[in-house]
């Protein structure tokens, strides 16, 4: 029982986690349709963006997760004017592409900057464990979690509430209306795309000091989001939300009572069964025709 | 008249002047070195590459192999064994390389080996530790990383100091991890203790707290840890979280003790280390002039302490497959892997000399490695009270 509770806990832990990735990514593969290969990268940025405030420029570590939130969104603006605003004709496997080649870039670069030695993050918080009756967790692990279940809340706010969402909500489902309606697509484009790049980067930030930061960390990254977005359906905040709890909660009980060999397999089960029996993705709701 | 002559005659002396030793002299030994340049365990495979120049530069310092330079011709495997087998086609088929070192992991090394008997080039093995690799019957194979199985044995005798009574194992899900597991339990097992969970986790996994919860239930006293130091970093921090309270062992000499105080901090404290090299206490190794010697060459060039665990690797393998090449008289694959049974060299490891291992007939060279352990104890590397008494 013991054993269950802590699992259970260590699940929701890394779900929520997976649930920060994943949002970022729903909002450029589900709104914009663009398969972001990058990012998994725009996440390593946001750690390496956090390593250098930290143990460089030496501010405090909340600053530090806002300047690589600012570094992800900025680098996000400026790959979706320069690349991606050109192809905004072309197919989605083009634009899919020119994604993989910022993926190589970036982590090429990164590795060319930073060398291939893991570095760790300095964090404010105590060492010792939060002892809550049978169970135990890291104080930066429950302010990871508090502080990605807030950046979930606000982007659902921005989404849903606010004059910018609507009108991102209105551009990727009929563009030619929102623009009659006098809505600047070029500029929703850009602001969509650097919103979810600031988002992999916040992730970046905050999981950097949990793990390492190194070249390679936003391959797992990356996949974990697609398996995210894939369970919770393109687009659908609160079903990436879900499903990422879900992904962190079904890898955990997998590998502590199936077997920690295939503990990633069972998170792959889980979405063929997902794109088997509901392509959409499990928290789909009827498809709106726009 | 003359004046008109001079520069001409300046252009051909100089251009004489410049030409005269390339034309004599006679073109490098190369060498193959695969490494993980990038990728999950890519501090590791860049250190050992640190530990080739260096050994590079000191036999061409002392004249090269029979007048002739040493060339290192480096490919990055990536930390992935398809890579691996690719980087050592390119090396052989393209830049003609007549001996390589490599390829640090086992999956790695074991995905390379048919190209050496494909095309019968031998590759001096620095790193990877699982048995298979000169049990295969591959007679190009001479490895001078122990196997986990000799790795085991060398630690038999401090089973007891240590009190070990119920060891649980966590290890990388690799032919190295998997082959860890299975020699270490034996050894245990041979010597009365009880082996409760054998737990694996994916090369570049970063939350092993799954594991480790799963670990916590069984109620041992020693978790034995096979992975590089990334992975070790992450399992020590994500183990003090949950309080697992175990006496923790590496294995695999891949553990880099320095680079865990830094980075893993408190968490790190009371652990054991299974090392091949201890550049804290150089003069306690066999060669101690040369492992003194080894460890200043590597702070000179500015390298990382904490990479010299990894970086003599780099080292003893150049500097095996050099003697090899003198030893044989000429750069050809086939004299260089007769040559190789014949070596006889002390590295900053200690002695190296090959033994058959393998099927009869096509055995692969293992030679028998120096093995130490180590304990962090107040934020230092130490000798463990058992050994620093005698």
């Amino acid at each position: 029982m013991e054993q269950l509770l802590q699992h259970l806990l260590n699940g929701l832990v890394l779900g929520g986690t997976y649930a920060l990735l994943g949002i970022g990514l729903t909002l450029i593969f589900g709104l914009m349709n663009l398969v972001n290969f990058a990012h998994g990268e725009f996440y390593t940025l946001g750690a390496y963006a956090a390593f250098a405030a930290l143990a460089l420029a030496g501010v405090n570590f909340f600053v530090a997760v806002l300047a690589a939130i600012a570094a992800g969104a900025a680098l996000g603006a400026l790959c979706e004017r320069v690349l991606l605003r050109p192809l905004r004709a072309e197919s989605i496997d083009t634009t899919m592409l020119v994604m993989i080649g910022v993926w190589i870039a970036m982590q090429n670069g990164e590795l060319l900057v930073w060398g291939g030695v893991a570095k760790s993050i300095p964090h404010p918080f105590p060492t010792a464990p939060l002892v809550l009756g049978p169970v135990s967790i890291a104080p930066l692990r429950v302010f990871v979690f508090v502080l990605a279940a807030g950046l979930i809340a606000a982007s659902y706010l921005l989404i849903h509430r606010t004059k910018l969402g609507r009108a991102m909500r209105a551009t990727f489902q009929d563009r030619d209306t929102a623009a009659l309606m006098g809505v600047r697509i070029g500029r929703i484009h850009t602001a969509t795309f650097a919103f979810g790049s600031g988002l992999a980067a916040a992730a970046g930030a905050l999981l950097g000091p949990v793990f390492l930061a190194y070249p390679s960390m936003g391959d797992l990254a990356a996949l974990k989001a697609f398996c995210v977005v894939i369970l919770g359906g393109l687009g659908n905040l609160p079903g990436a939300t879900l499903g990422g709890l879900l992904l962190g909660v079904a890898e955990e009980l997998g590998a502590g009572y199936v077997s920690s060999g295939y503990r990633d397999a069972v998170g792959f089960v889980i979405i063929i069964l997902v794109l088997l029996l509901r392509p959409s993705g499990l928290f789909a709701r009827q498809e709106r025709i726009g | 008249m003359l004046k008109r002559w001079v520069p001409v005659v300046l252009v051909v002396l100089l251009a004489g002047a410049l030409l005269t030793p390339a034309a004599f002299a006679q073109a490098p030994v190369k060498i193959g070195v695969i490494q993980p340049l990038s990728g999950p365990v890519a501090a590791s495979g860049n250190y050992v590459r640190m530990g080739a120049e260096i050994a590079r530069d000191w036999i061409n310092a002392r004249g090269g192999i029979g007048g002739r330079k040493v060339e290192l011709v480096i490919e990055d495997n990536k930390s992935d064994p398809k890579e691996a087998a690719s980087a050592a086609e390119k090396l052989i088929a393209r830049d003609r390389v007549p001996a390589i070192m490599g390829a640090w992991g086992s999956s790695m090394t074991l995905a390379a080996m048919p190209k050496l008997e494909e095309y019968g080039v031998p590759m001096v093995v620095e790193t990877s530790s699982a048995a298979s690799i000169t049990k295969r019957g591959n007679p190009w194979i001479f490895r001078i990383s122990p196997p986990s199985e000799m790795e085991a044995l060398g630690l038999e005798r401090y089973v007891d100091k240590l009190g070990v009574k119920r060891a649980d194992f966590l290890a990388v899900n690799t032919d190295w991890g998997r082959g860890a597991v299975g020699a270490f339990g034996d050894m245990l097992k041979k010597k009365g203790a009880s082996v409760g969970a054998a737990e694996f986790m994916d090369q570049a996994a970063t939350d092993m707290n799954a594991q480790i919860t799963k670990i916590k239930a069984t109620g041992g006293d020693t978790l034995f840890l096979t992975t590089a130091v990334e992975q070790i970093t992450l399992v020590m921090k994500q183990a003090q979280e949950q309080r697992l309270g175990r006496k923790i062992i590496t294995t695999g000499g891949s553990s880099s003790p320095t680079q865990l105080i830094k980075q893993a901090g408190a968490a790190a404290e009371g652990s054991y280390h299974l090392l091949f090299f201890m550049p804290w206490f150089p003069e306690a190794m066999p060669d101690g002039k040369l492992a003194k010697a080894f460890v200043d060459e590597w702070a000179k060039r500015g390298h990382p302490f904490e990479g010299l665990t990894e970086g003599f690797r780099g080292h003893d393998g150049i500097a095996t497959i050099a003697e090899a090449i003198k030893v044989a008289g000429k750069d050809e694959p086939k004299a260089i892997r007769d040559a190789l049974w014949k070596v006889r060299l002390m590295g900053v490891n200690g002695p190296i000399k090959f033994d058959k291992d393998g099927p009869a007939g096509k055995e692969s060279g293992q030679s028998k490695p120096s093995i130490f352990v180590v304990q962090i104890k107040d934020g230092k590397v130490a000798l463990p009270d058992f050994l620093a008494k005698k």
